[in-house]
């Protein structure tokens, strides 16, 4: 089994990054994915950003120069879980190391006004949620994140409250909701199609012999 | 009715529809290195799983490898970290039985430069791997996407794909490129075009005079880059170029079933009426050489174009990243290093491309470092026979061993603080090629004069 985040209702406070076309090598620099694991990133979250020094693997945090202006290092943004940010973020890399970076260091929901694709479908196999919303709504809870308010994200509703007020409702596949809510075994699901994918791969065989040479 | 290309390729390796509407696809091969597999193989390890079909796999090390002293073999990986992510590939492909072409086998190389060379991706084949970069293989009419690792994973146990389809996206580029107008400056056209999100949720098909016209690998250079327009796939249909390419590779049929494989790739196009959901035209022959500015690869201009004037947020941090001013010209910007390699340009073509323009002359005394890292073994061994490699040493290039390199800097060869490259990678990202690095993107024959001139040339103009 793999084990996934699963929930169904988040309530957190907001960091804001106010750019366009974040992309993954920001997310989480390259020298960091030459670990074998799938933890440990948090530290090295948007790094070249994070830090005024270089980072490198294996190097003690709190010995580093922070970059005071960066978001995630303001006061009044500690202790938050919901990144919002602008179009197109994940652009980039397929490392998924990107979605364990922001899920280590924190983060259960990102929110912006557009998602590269690859960094979008390796969000819901985590279980990160990935919320896509309008400008117009984005300026809304930019607002609001400038204010230190928490926000509620209920993914059962598909809705975003701050208070009892709803900011907006919000779109999502139902299958990559269910995996979000369910924290399901992806390869588990697809494997009770075995007979289905045997059957396949036979014809596949018969029509198309030279792809299955070795 | 009508087909686009992606639709007969989806259609036929759509296993079957799941409960929740996504759909199996059938994935005929897996090309895996060793950065984005290791925690798929654990993750196999800990649900005690085996992978379904070993021979659709094929492993090589690219990502990490040294581009120095790669006789020593594991012994020339100094990096202590990236040498464990080597070996645990390693530990993986003989624990499976999976075919590697590893540090020390001739045929080792960029994952999407070993592919075709070897026949390993061929026509009409759905294929995948943990690296964006995998729309390369689009160029030979295949369906080739990139994937995160929970889906190498689940590629690796269920040899299908969780996939929804794409929306289809016609890119045709009519005309005729002018001479020094090459693959890349056509890839980095389309992104300045229509954006790095112009292509989301879309299958690019190129198409168009200037794309029958091309080579099978310049095919490849513009589909390598259909996800810097945020497409996960690039395709280019199957044509006598395409066919040609691929027979005679080591897996590619062989007699009576090349015969019957041809036969089905000659399928392998859109039909005349298929419906495109977004089409874009392109003058090709009003194309000029290209160079990027910025730390986006849709910040690009014309060679002979001005650095423009920030309109957005993102274009004022690029331009203070860059170290760069509005309105000055491309030739005034100081040039440290140069690159020619990546999965986009470091095949025989682009090497001949850029020895072309390098041949008897001398690299400017203002650039620090130049280097020349071919995509694989056979590319390497192919160079050397015509010479290459010594025409690059006279000018003061480096001739290095194959690998990713410099494209994205995982291994020691990498950009200093501020310092300004001519790259033929694929991404000029904050940091990508080195801390503080600064990259602007273009093609092996703007690399190459960039390296005699000491700063960016019109390659048009050398050439008359």
């Amino acid at each position: 089994m793999t084990l996934k985040n699963n929930y169904n209702f988040h309530i957190g406070t907001m960091a804001p990054l106010s750019r366009d076309h974040v992309d993954t090598d920001q997310i989480i620099p390259k020298q960091f994915l030459k670990s074998i694991k799938k933890s440990g990133f948090g530290p090295n979250l948007f790094d070249g950003w994070r830090y005024e020094d270089e980072g490198f693997p294996e190097q003690d945090p709190k010995e580093r120069v922070l970059n005071k202006d960066f978001v995630l290092n303001q006061k009044k943004f500690q202790g938050a879980t919901v990144l919002i940010s602008r179009q197109n973020f994940g652009c980039g890399s397929s490392r998924e190391h990107a979605v364990w970076s922001l899920m280590d260091f924190g983060f259960k929901v990102v929110i912006a006004e557009s998602f590269a694709d690859i960094f979008y479908n390796n969000c819901f196999k985590n279980g990160l949620l990935p919320i896509q919303l309008e400008n117009i709504k984005m300026k809304e809870l930019f607002k609001l994140a400038e204010e230190n308010q928490s926000i509620q994200v209920d993914l059962v509703e598909q809705k975003i409250y701050s208070g009892d007020n709803v900011i907006s409702a919000f779109e999502i596949d139902p299958f990559r909701k269910e995996s979000i809510l369910e924290g399901l075994d992806e390869i588990g699901s697809s494997l009770k199609f075995s007979e289905n994918i045997t059957e396949f791969e036979e014809n596949r065989r018969k029509d198309s012999p030279w792809i299955f040479r070795s | 009715m009508p087909k686009t290309l992606y639709e007969k390729l989806w259609e036929a390796h759509e296993v079957v529809q799941r409960n929740d509407g996504t759909y199996l696809l059938y994935i005929d091969r897996h090309l895996i290195h060793e950065v984005t597999s290791p925690q798929a193989f654990e993750g196999l390890r800990i649900a005690k799983r085996q992978p379904w079909r070993i021979s659709a796999n094929i492993a090589t090390p690219d990502h990490n490898v040294p581009t120095t002293n790669r006789t020593e073999g594991l012994e020339g990986i100094t990096d202590s970290v990236a040498k464990l992510q080597v070996t645990t590939l390693d530990d993986n492909c003989k624990q499976h039985g999976i075919t590697q072409f590893d540090i020390l086998d001739k045929r080792q190389g960029i994952v999407h430069v070993i592919g075709p060379e070897q026949g390993v991706t061929l026509p009409g084949m759905t294929i995948v791997c943990g690296d964006s970069h995998t729309s390369t293989h689009g160029a030979l009419a295949s369906l080739a996407m990139g994937i995160g690792t929970s889906e190498v994973e689940h590629v690796l146990a269920t040899q299908c794909l969780v996939a929804s389809k794409l929306k289809n996206m016609k890119i045709c580029i009519e005309g005729e490129l002018v001479k020094g107008v090459t693959p890349k400056d056509v890839t980095l056209a389309v992104i300045a075009k229509i954006g790095t999100d112009g292509g989301t949720g879309y299958a690019i098909e190129y198409c168009g005079k200037v794309i029958e016209d091309m080579t099978v690998e310049g095919r490849m250079t513009v589909c390598n880059m259909a996800i810097e327009a945020g497409a996960r796939a690039g395709l280019v249909a199957f044509d006598n170029k395409t066919f040609e390419y691929v027979k005679n590779r080591p897996f590619s049929p062989k007699e009576e079933e090349l015969i019957q494989a041809e036969l089905q790739w000659r399928e392998l196009h859109s039909d005349e009426d298929a419906i495109f959901e977004k089409r874009i035209d392109i003058d090709g022959s009003l194309l000029k050489p290209q160079v990027s500015w910025g730390t986006s690869p849709e910040m690009v201009i014309d060679v002979d174009g001005l650095i423009p004037e920030a309109t957005s947020e993102s274009m004022s941090h690029a331009l203070k990243y860059m170290g760069l001013e509005s309105g000055t010209k491309l030739a005034d910007i100081k040039l440290d290093q140069i690159f020619i390699g990546s999965c986009t340009n470091s095949r025989i073509e682009d090497l001949r491309s850029a020895a072309e323009i390098v041949k008897g002359k001398k690299i400017s005394g203002d650039i620090k470092r130049a280097i020349v890292v071919p995509g694989s073994g056979l590319v390497a061994q192919a160079a050397m026979k015509e010479g290459l490699d010594k025409v690059f040493e006279d000018a003061g290039f480096e001739w290095r061993a194959p690998g990713c390199s410099m494209c994205l800097a995982m291994n020691p060869d990498q950009l200093g603080d501020g310092e300004h490259c001519a790259s033929t990678s694929n991404r000029n990202f904050e940091g990508r090629q080195g801390y503080g690095g600064r990259t602007h993107l273009v093609s092996p024959a703007t690399a190459a004069a960039a390296a005699i001139a000491g700063s960016f040339v019109d390659v048009r103009n050398l050439e008359k």
